[in-house]
């Protein structure tokens, strides 16, 4: 407790003399945030999709989807797709990198077909719903450059708001606003700006719960895409940490019998 | 007498069904489909309107935290008018072992190889099952085992293919069939081990950045029969497949570069006294969210050859593939493939039309259409289906 104190004390003090930039302050924020989510190893989820049209139509996908954590990379994943039924078994395997272009493969049940995918499409709609490719891929603190822009209260939480501008080629966004919870170190809200500059959609991460006494998760996301009128809620029904998952279970080997 | 099967029948159930992690489950596909041809065919064969219903169901069991798992799935289809194209199979029947470094699959399986799209060189494990579909994309069940190593310097896959499976062919009674009709209840064997002759198969294949590479070994029963004029068992000319003994090396390589991916497939194959190199190269490049839309446009173009030229058993030996794919990403997965292969040294071209669409959660529509066009040639591998341009629809439940 003393060492805190002192160490605050100390910021305090060094602030009077070294004014932190607005830049420097947001990837301060950022990397505070990629430390704390830092170590988890491995994960298994699974997730519900609820995608609806601009007239409230709705349809459901069930996804499961293991992680494997790469430090200083970005990390591997391996997603299996229940439902609908016409693409039960189908799977994605992903090696996401931080600038470099993430390697893709997708396998095909019914051809028993391995595909290397390109992953120049990461605005591109992940399943039909609102969250493109890169909004549910691995987020690593050089895919973006920061901008420290005010605190905010969200729902009675202190945040900060912080503007983040993609690094990596083949992005669909010139700017993202995310209100980051001063507590967990995660984002509450992010607001998504088009390559027009225009707002697109808003994502909002609700029902967070903490696992292994450490790390934060949402139960809950909720995306509306503003100029379509079309939204997507994303329920995690599970996760699952400590999985003994190796670099074996995200190979094509592994891909070709995910169930 | 009876009663130590039964024991051992109970004890493997009782080891099956304990820790299971995905026990007894099933899925699987009804189909109801109809083509419609637009022109009358050949008699006896000369309706324009078939009907049939397919069904595929799957039957998965996984136990031993995941390591284990049984797979079971049959097809059936029963055709209204095509004593041939009602027919059954076994898709699969295997038994999976994962290990720490390999995998160890027994049974009756599918296995696909390769890159490209307009035909599949490399791709010889499984015969194709031809009454399905004129593309060659079904396959019939092929018993094996199989032994996977895999290293860091990729995957090495063994074959031992005990039983060989002849290829279905239309009868005398269907459409798209040849003239005469291939009589497949007297094929000829090069072997003397007829369809129990055991063929062998290797392959290795690895990733390596923006590589996909797969070096592959066959040796045994080619899947891709020549034929020998003769007469069926009434008397009426037909013809005899012939399967001759194969050795084929084959290499399949793809380079992802941002949207372009760069394909080709190579094959030497040394079968009945003759040495020859067949290929399949080209490029898919993808205009991702055209016209402010979430869809995606593919421009395919593959260029096809085989260096026996106009004696080749294939109608693709120098040939333009340009292919155009459409998706959607809507919620419902609407999706296009659109292709053309024409024939570099005459006026002989295949159309065809792939489109599909998920209605609900649980049905999903296909089209097809194939239209053969230009084939004035009596000794074109096509001629006999020039009158068979047809379209087909299908409407399946998933489940």
């Amino acid at each position: 407790m003393k060492g805190i104190i002192l160490l605050s004390g100390l910021l305090a003090f060094t602030g009077v003399t070294y004014a932190e930039t607005a830049e420097e302050k947001g990837l301060a924020i950022a990397v505070e945030a990629d430390k704390r989510d830092t170590g988890w190893r491995d994960q298994a989820t699974t997730m519900k999709m609820i995608l609806r049209n601009s007239q409230g139509a709705e349809s459901t996908r069930e996804i499961r989807g293991k992680t494997l954590e790469v430090k200083g990379d970005g990390d591997k994943s391996l997603t299996i797709f229940d439902t609908p039924r016409d693409v039960k078994g189908t799977a994605f395997l992903s090696f996401t990198h931080a600038l470099k272009s993430d390697e893709q493969w997708l396998y095909l049940p019914a051809l028993k077909r391995v595909k290397r995918i390109s992953s120049s499409n990461k605005s591109g709609p992940f399943m039909g719903s609102e969250f493109a490719y890169e909004d549910i891929s691995s987020q690593e603190v050089e895919k973006y450059k920061y901008k420290y822009i005010k605190d905010d209260k969200i729902n009675g939480r202190d945040t900060f708001v912080i503007e983040q501008y993609p690094q990596y080629k083949k992005s669909g966004y010139t700017r993202m606003v995310a209100w980051v919870d001063k507590e967990m170190y995660q984002p509450l809200k992010i607001e998504f700006y088009d390559r027009k500059k225009s707002l697109l959609k808003t994502l909002t991460q609700h029902d967070y719960k903490q696992y292994l006494n450490k790390y934060w998760r949402p139960g809950r996301l909720e995306m509306v895409n503003h100029q379509t009128g079309k939204s997507t809620t994303l329920l995690w029904q599970s996760y699952k940490f400590k999985n003994g998952f190796r670099k074996r279970d995200f190979d094509k080997n592994s891909l070709k019998r995910a169930r | 007498m009876n009663k130590l099967p039964t024991i051992v029948f109970l004890a493997f159930v009782s080891t099956m069904t304990s820790s299971l992690v995905y026990s007894n489950e099933w899925s699987g596909n009804i189909a109801l489909e109809t083509r419609l041809f637009n022109k009358e065919g050949v008699p006896p064969a000369e309706y324009q309107q078939y009907g049939s219903v397919s069904i595929q169901p799957e039957w998965y069991h996984e136990w031993d935290s995941g390591k284990q798992s049984f797979t079971f799935v049959p097809f059936a289809r029963w055709d209204q008018r095509d004593d041939e194209r009602t027919h059954s199979d076994i898709r699969e029947l295997s038994w999976l072992r994962v290990f720490a470094e390999s995998e160890l699959r027994i049974g009756v399986r599918k296995v696909f190889w390769g890159v490209t799209e307009s035909q599949h060189l490399v791709d010889i494990i499984n015969q194709t099952d031809l009454v399905e579909n004129t593309d060659g994309e079904d396959k019939l069940g092929q018993p094996m085992i199989n032994y996977a190593f895999i290293n860091d310097w990729g995957t090495v896959d063994l074959f031992v293919l005990p039983y060989f499976r002849e290829r279905t062919f239309p009868g005398v009674n269907s459409r798209l069939r040849t003239e005469p009709y291939v009589d497949t209840s007297n094929p000829v064997y090069e072997s003397n081990d007829k369809e129990k002759h055991i063929d062998y198969a290797v392959r290795w294949a690895h990733s390596i950045g923006d590589w996909d590479i797969g070096l592959s070994y066959f040796d045994g029963t080619s899947r891709d029969p020549s034929f020998i004029l003769g007469l069926d068992s009434s008397g009426n000319p037909a013809f005899r497949p012939a399967y001759y003994q194969l050795q084929q090396v084959g290499l399949d390589l793809q380079a992802t570069r941002e949207a372009w991916l760069w394909k080709l497939e190579l094959v030497n194959r040394d079968i009945n006294s003759e040495n020859y190199n067949a290929s399949t190269f080209g490029f898919e490049y993808s205009f991702y969210g055209v016209f402010d839309s979430a869809s995606d446009i593919g421009l395919i173009m593959e260029y096809l050859y085989d260096d026996r030229d106009q004696a080749a058993t294939t109608p693709f030996q120098d040939d333009l593939m340009l292919g155009l794919r459409w998706a959607s990403n809507d919620e419902n997965d609407t999706s296009l493939l659109f292709g053309v292969i024409s024939d570099l040294d005459d006026s002989s071209r295949l159309y065809s039309v792939e489109a599909s669409r998920r209605i609900g959660e649980s049905w999903k529509l296909n089209i097809e259409a194939r239209i053969f066009s230009g084939i004035d040639d009596t000794t074109h591998p096509l001629y006999s289906v020039r009158q068979d341009d047809f379209i087909q629809l299908e409407l399946g439940y998933y489940f």
